[in-house]
């Protein structure tokens, strides 16, 4: 197959990715869960899930079964409808957003020469649409907050809109100054730009931060797990949910947690390129999995922040930081 | 230590330590400028690198605390009072309760029941000992009444049963004979000191 042929895009192709997609990402999400509860249960020297399957390996199916069984609760006063699709936008929004990430380098099938672009649409606003997607997320917590009549999930929606109108501005303005440098919104140049084999951290360690941080809120990870900290607020915005509508609200945080590890290992940590003697599948699955642990091993180990004191980092240090970061990469590209 | 000590009420008043905290920041300056140094400490990575640590000490050096409790247990303490056992005299391996009856007429939810009887050698023999652990609140009495360290307190604290009224048969408490060899001397509540020979003194006749 000739490599200068553009990836055919077909319509059978993008179906079957999207079910791909759709079926990895849960299915890892769900992983995510098991991970997760290891992860922290061995940094506080506990065993973690032990009894299903071996090392609890099945607690996951497990997991999943009590959870479709439930009863699927409906509270008496709550507007059921928004009640009802609430969640469904979160898992939505979380799975659209995948569809314009690449995660790995496109290959040929092997015996059926089939050409892959392994990116289910190369979108040429990639970052905008991917971050419209992760933010317009954020309307599921929010209407499932107000919907349930719930003074817990009321706070937990406000706290929502608090966190939303913090970070969002901090996400955007620290991508700014990598698309400057790349001058596309497209992932795939971000990663053609790191082919030899400098990383856009390296260039922009500032933006990597505040990006690192405003991830952390935007998949509302502990030190920014405002909106359903259990010691504050019961559960927040998701107190009222049971079964697989509570269930749908993690896939959804998971597969955002996902994405959150792709786009930064593809804007800023060299993507899907080769590295020395590891190739790229294998590069950003390793890039993608250390993110994914980063966040659980920061989980374990700092405490959350109020949702003052959020709003006041946000606004008050990260956005001017941003802002600075953005102008010195203007006045440096205008000039070199 | 004399009396006065005990006597003083203003306990803790006089040994409170000053932290060094320091100020809460008096302008916008000076409030920048902790941000600044608390941001650029490594503090947060102390407490990562905390994390990890334990979790390498954890999977790597065996300091994982978990007990996996219904396959490994805890061991308890000797003074824990826990269902009874009834223990036999070592030499002989004849059961050491002399049917005194002072259990039974010590314990205060009425749920020892015993009745003695002579044997074919005119000697005291019980002949029915029963426990009745729904009632029994585990005070440990009897096993301090026991002349003879007969009746004394095990370590099997898994009491749960089917019925309310769950009794226990002499024979269940008693050692099995063949594990007499195993039967350790009870070190808990009532059980004589470890130091008693030297608390003996010679019964004071003289006055
Ligand atoms: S522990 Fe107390 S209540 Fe139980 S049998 Fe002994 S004396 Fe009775
Ligand atoms: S006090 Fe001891 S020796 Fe006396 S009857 Fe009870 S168990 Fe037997």
């Amino acid at each position: 197959m000739d490599a200068t042929i553009l990836p055919e895009v077909t319509a059978a192709g993008v179906i079957i990715k999207a079910i791909l997609i759709l079926a990895v990402i849960s299915a890892i999400a769900g992983f995510g869960t098991y991970i997760e509860r290891k992860v922290l249960a061995f940094m506080q020297r506990r065993l973690g899930p032990q009894h299903v399957g071996p090392y609890g390996l099945l607690q996951l199916a497990a997991d999943g079964i009590k959870l479709f069984t439930k009863e699927d609760i409906i509270p008496q006063h709550a507007n059921k409808i928004i009640f009802m699709i609430a969640p469904i936008i979160t898992a939505a929004t979380a799975f659209i957003a995948l569809a314009a990430v690449p995660v790995f380098p496109d290959f040929t099938i092997p015996f059926v020469d089939v050409y892959v672009p392994s990116i289910a649409s190369d979108v040429n606003v990639g970052i905008l649409f991917v971050l419209g997607m992760m933010a317009a997320g954020l309307y599921g917590p929010l209407l499932a907050g107000m919907a349930q009549s719930n003074k817990w999930g009321i706070i937990g929606s406000a706290r929502t809109a608090v966190q939303f109108l913090s970070y969002e501005v901090v996400t955007g303005l620290s991508l700014l100054a990598p698309i400057m440098m790349v001058g596309s919104l497209s992932f795939v140049d971000f990663n053609n730009y790191q082919s030899d084999g400098t990383w856009l951290v390296v260039y922009q360690p500032v933006a990597f931060i505040l990006f690192l941080i405003a991830g952390y809120a935007e998949t509302n990870r502990t030190p920014f797990d405002l909106l359903e900290h259990e010691a504050e607020i019961v559960s927040g915005y998701v107190t009222e949910y049971s079964g697989m509508r509570w269930g749908m609200f993690f896939i959804g945080e998971y597969a955002n947690m996902i994405t959150i590890g792709v786009i930064a290992s593809v804007v800023f940590l060299g993507g899907y390129n080769d590295f020395w003697i590891f190739p790229g599948w294998l590069m950003i699955l390793g890039k993608i999995a250390f993110s994914f642990f980063f966040m659980l091993w920061v989980r374990a180990a700092w405490p959350h922040v109020r949702p003052d004191q959020l709003m006041w980092l946000c606004w008050k240090v990260l956005m001017p930081l941003a802002v600075i970061n953005v102008v010195i990469t203007g006045i440096v590209m205008m000039i070199g | 230590m004399g009396l006065e000590q005990f006597k003083n009420r203003n306990v803790g008043t006089q040994n409170y330590v000053k932290l060094d905290l320091p100020h809460p920041p008096k302008n916008g300056w000076c409030a920048f400028k902790q941000v600044l140094s608390r941001s650029l400490k490594p503090e947060l990575f102390v407490g990562l690198w905390v994390a990890l640590r334990e979790m390498i000490n954890a999977l790597f050096r065996g300091q994982m605390h978990t007990t996996q409790y219904p396959l490994e247990k805890l061991p308890i303490s000797p003074r824990y009072r826990a269902i009874h056992e009834m223990l036999r005299l070592l030499e002989s391996g004849h059961y050491r309760c002399i049917g005194c009856g002072l259990c039974e007429k010590i314990c205060i939810a009425n749920c020892i029941t015993m009745d003695t009887r002579y044997d074919e050698n005119q000697r005291k023999e019980v002949s029915e000992y029963t426990i009745n652990f729904g009632r029994c609140i585990f005070c440990g009495y009897c096993a301090e009444v026991c002349p003879e360290l007969a009746i004394v307190h095990g370590g099997r604290y898994e009491t749960a049963s089917e019925q309310r009224a769950s009794f226990s048969l002499f024979e269940d408490m008693l050692t099995p004979i063949d594990k007499l060899n195993l039967q350790q001397e009870y070190q808990g509540f009532g059980a004589i000191s470890p130091n008693a020979d030297e608390n003996i003194k010679k019964t004071p006749l003289a006055y």
